[in-house]
C-alpha cells in the first residue's frame, strides 16, 4: 500500500474541490439563469472533457502548460520552476478536466429552482448576493454537493491526464491511480489489489451518496 | 404615499398605461387574460423594465427612463403576493416572513402571522400548508417590509371557491392595516368589485377606463371589454337579523333585503353585488310576485349601449343600482330619467359569493 500516493491523491482531490466550488456556484448559476450569446458554445466546450480521451486532453494540457507555452513561461518567470510535472500543474489540469463534473450538477441544481422564487426573493428586498446565499444555495445545494463529490472521486481515479501532465514523481505527481499501474508493472499484484479495493470502496460510497442526494432534489419539490 | 405610474412597454406584450393609486385604497386592474395587467404589475415591481416609464412613489422615482433611473426590485420597498404565492420551500412560515425583513424582527414576524391567522402554523413549511394558508403567509411576508406599495397578482385565482371567499373576506377585514396603495390584478370581476375602491380596465395592452367602481360600470366601453354579463352594482348593507326560515335580513339604504342565510353576525356590514342582468324593472309596485326584494327608486340615467340592450341607472336611497334591459322593454314602459321605478331582485339573484365583509375603514 503506497500511503504517500493515496495521501497525494486526496490532497489533489481536495484542492480541486476547493478551487472548483466557487466556479461551480457562479458558473452553474450563470448557465442556469442568464441568457447570453454563446451560451450553447460554452456548454458544448464544458462537455468536451467528458468525451475526449484523457490522453488527448492530457496531451493538449501538456502543450498548453509546458515551458514553451505563454502560461508555462509566465509560471516559470513567477515561481522559478516549470508548471508541468509538478503538483501545482496537476491541480491546474485537474481543475480543468473536472469542470463538467462540477458545473453540470450545479447547473441542474440551480435550474431546479422555479424562477418565481428568485423574483419573490427580489421583491422581499434581497440583493442578488443575498438571494444566492439565502434562497438559491439552500435550494441548489444537493446539486452542488453532487458535483463536488463527483469531482473528488473522479480526481482520485484519473490516470491518463495525470500521467501526461505530471508523470510519476513520488510525493509530487504520483497519485494512487499511477501507483496501482506502477505496482502492476512490478508484478506486485497484492499491493495493486489493496489499492484498487480502496478505490472501489470509495467509488461505491460516492455513488450511494450521489443517488441519495439526487433523490432529495427530486423529493424536495 | 401615492403611486404614480406612466409606462409604455413593447415586450413581452405592448402595454401602455397611466394611473395613480392612492394610499389605503385598493386599485383593481381588471381585464381579460393576456391584456397586460400582470405586465403592468411586474413593471411596478421592477421585475421587468419597460422602454418608457415613470414610476414614482410619493415623488420618489423607482423608474424614470427619461433620466435613466431604474431601481432594481430589491431597492424598491414593496410587497408582492404572487399568483402561486412563491413561498421559499426551505423555510417555515415564520422564516418566510423573516426573510423579507432587512433586520429580522421575530416579534414583528409573529404579530404579522397572528394578523393573518397563521400563528399556530408558524413552524410549518409551505409543503405542509394548504393553498389558503400559503396565501396568508405570502400576504404576511409581503407586509413584512412595511412596503410603500402592495402588489397582489391574482392572489385568489389558484384557490378553491370556499377558500377564495373566506380569504377575500379576510382581506377586506385587513383593510385597516393597509395604509399604502394596493394594486390588485384580477380577471375576476366579482373579486374586483367586492374588494376594490377603484378600478382600471385593461384591454389589449391599453387602459380603456378607470375610476370608481360605479364610474367604470357606467362606462359602455369598459363594460364591453369586461363583458356585459359582468355589469353589476354595489350596495352596502348591514346584517339586521337571521330569520327562523333560513333567510338573512339585511338593511340597505334602499330598504330591507332578504338573502339566503349568510355567515356573519348581526351588525356586520357587507357589500352586495347586484348583477345588472338579473334586475327586473317595473313602473308600478308589483303585487303577487314570488320575488322578495323590491326596491323603489328613481331613474337617474339611461345609457344606451351597442346591441339591443340599455343600462338603466336607478337611484335607490342615494345608491345607484344598474339594470340591463332591452330597448324594446324601455320603449314599452316609456321609461325616462326622473321616473319612479321598482327594481325587483329575485331573492336568489344575489349569490353568496357576491357578498364580502367590508373593513372598518372601507
Amino acid at each position: 500500500m503506497d500511503w504517500q500516493a493515496l495521501f497525494l491523491s486526496l490532497r489533489l482531490a481536495g484542492w480541486t474541490v476547493v478551487l472548483l466550488l466557487p466556479v461551480a456556484i457562479l458558473g452553474g448559476r450563470a448557465l442556469a439563469q442568464a441568457r447570453f450569446r454563446g451560451r450553447g458554445l460554452v456548454e458544448a466546450v464544458l462537455t468536451l472533457p467528458l468525451i475526449l480521451p484523457p490522453t488527448v486532453l492530457g496531451f493538449y494540457l501538456l502543450v498548453a502548460l509546458g515551458r514553451e507555452s505563454p502560461v508555462g513561461a509566465l509560471w516559470n518567470d513567477l515561481f522559478g520552476h516549470q508548471l508541468v510535472f509538478t503538483f501545482q500543474g496537476l491541480v491546474v489540469a485537474s481543475v480543468l478536466f473536472n469542470l463538467p463534473f462540477a458545473i453540470q450538477p450545479a447547473q441542474r441544481g440551480f435550474e431546479s429552482i422555479p424562477p418565481v422564487l428568485i423574483e419573490a426573493a427580489a421583491t422581499c428586498g434581497m440583493s442578488p448576493w443575498r438571494r444566492l446565499w439565502r434562497v438559491e444555495m439552500p435550494l441548489a445545494w444537493p446539486g452542488l454537493l453532487t458535483g463536488m463529490v463527483m469531482t473528488f472521486a473522479h480526481t482520485l481515479g484519473e490516470f491518463g491526464i495525470v500521467l501526461m501532465v505530471g508523470g510519476a514523481i513520488p510525493g509530487e505527481t504520483k497519485t494512487i491511480a499511477i501507483a496501482i499501474y506502477d505496482r502492476v508493472q512490478a508484478f506486485d499484484m497484492r499491493s495493486a489489489g489493496v489499492m484498487s479495493a480502496v478505490l472501489v470502496l470509495f467509488s461505491l460510497a460516492t455513488i450511494a451518496l450521489t443517488y441519495r442526494l439526487s433523490a432529495r432534489i427530486g423529493g424536495a419539490r | 404615499m401615492s403611486l404614480n405610474v406612466r409606462l409604455e412597454a413593447r415586450a413581452p406584450i405592448p402595454v401602455t398605461a397611466e394611473f395613480e393609486a392612492l394610499p389605503g385604497q385598493i386599485l383593481a386592474l381588471v381585464g381579460p387574460s393576456g391584456a397586460g395587467k400582470t405586465t403592468i404589475l411586474r413593471a411596478i415591481a421592477g421585475l421587468l423594465r419597460p422602454d418608457h416609464a415613470r414610476i414614482e412613489v410619493d415623488g420618489d422615482p423607482w423608474q424614470d427612463s427619461a433620466r435613466g433611473i431604474f431601481l432594481p426590485p430589491h431597492a424598491r420597498r414593496l410587497g408582492m403576493v404572487f399568483q402561486t404565492w412563491a413561498l421559499f420551500p426551505h423555510l417555515d412560515a415564520r422564516g418566510n416572513v423573516l426573510a423579507a425583513m432587512d433586520r429580522p424582527d421575530p416579534a414583528r414576524a409573529d404579530r404579522l402571522l397572528q394578523m393573518v391567522g397563521m400563528n399556530d402554523l408558524a413552524h410549518r413549511r409551505p409543503a405542509a400548508l394548504s393553498g389558503g394558508q400559503q396565501q396568508r403567509v405570502a400576504l404576511a411576508r409581503a407586509l413584512a417590509r412595511a412596503p410603500r406599495v402592495l402588489l397582489l397578482d391574482e392572489p385568489f385565482s389558484a384557490l378553491d371557491r370556499t377558500a377564495r371567499e373566506r380569504l377575500q373576506a379576510e382581506l377586506a377585514r385587513l383593510r385597516a392595516h393597509l395604509t399604502m396603495p394596493v394594486v390588485l390584478v384580477t380577471h375576476d370581476m366579482n373579486e374586483a368589485q367586492l374588494l376594490a375602491d377603484r378600478m382600471a380596465v385593461v384591454e389589449s395592452g391599453r387602459m380603456i377606463a378607470q375610476g370608481s367602481v360605479a364610474q367604470v360600470m357606467a362606462d359602455p366601453d369598459a363594460l364591453r371589454a369586461i363583458g356585459l354579463r359582468e355589469a353589476a352594482s354595489l350596495l352596502p348593507a348591514t346584517i339586521a337579523a337571521h330569520l327562523p326560515d333560513g333567510l338573512t335580513q339585511l338593511d340597505s339604504p334602499a330598504g330591507p333585503i332578504l338573502m339566503p342565510r349568510l355567515d356573519g353576525a348581526v351588525g356586520d356590514t357587507l357589500r352586495l353585488r347586484i348583477m345588472a342582468h338579473e334586475v327586473i324593472l317595473s313602473r308600478a309596485r308589483p303585487e303577487g310576485l314570488s320575488a322578495q326584494n323590491i326596491l323603489a327608486g328613481r331613474i337617474a340615467r339611461i345609457v344606451p349601449g351597442q346591441g339591443p340592450g340599455v343600462m338603466v341607472h336607478v337611484d335607490v336611497g342615494g345608491h345607484e343600482i344598474l339594470a340591463r334591459i332591452t330597448r324594446r322593454a324601455l320603449a314599452q314602459l316609456g321609461l325616462q330619467p326622473g321616473h319612479t321605478v321598482h327594481a325587483i331582485l329575485k331573492t336568489m339573484s344575489v349569490a353568496r359569493d357576491h357578498v364580502a365583509a367590508r373593513g372598518a375603514t372601507a
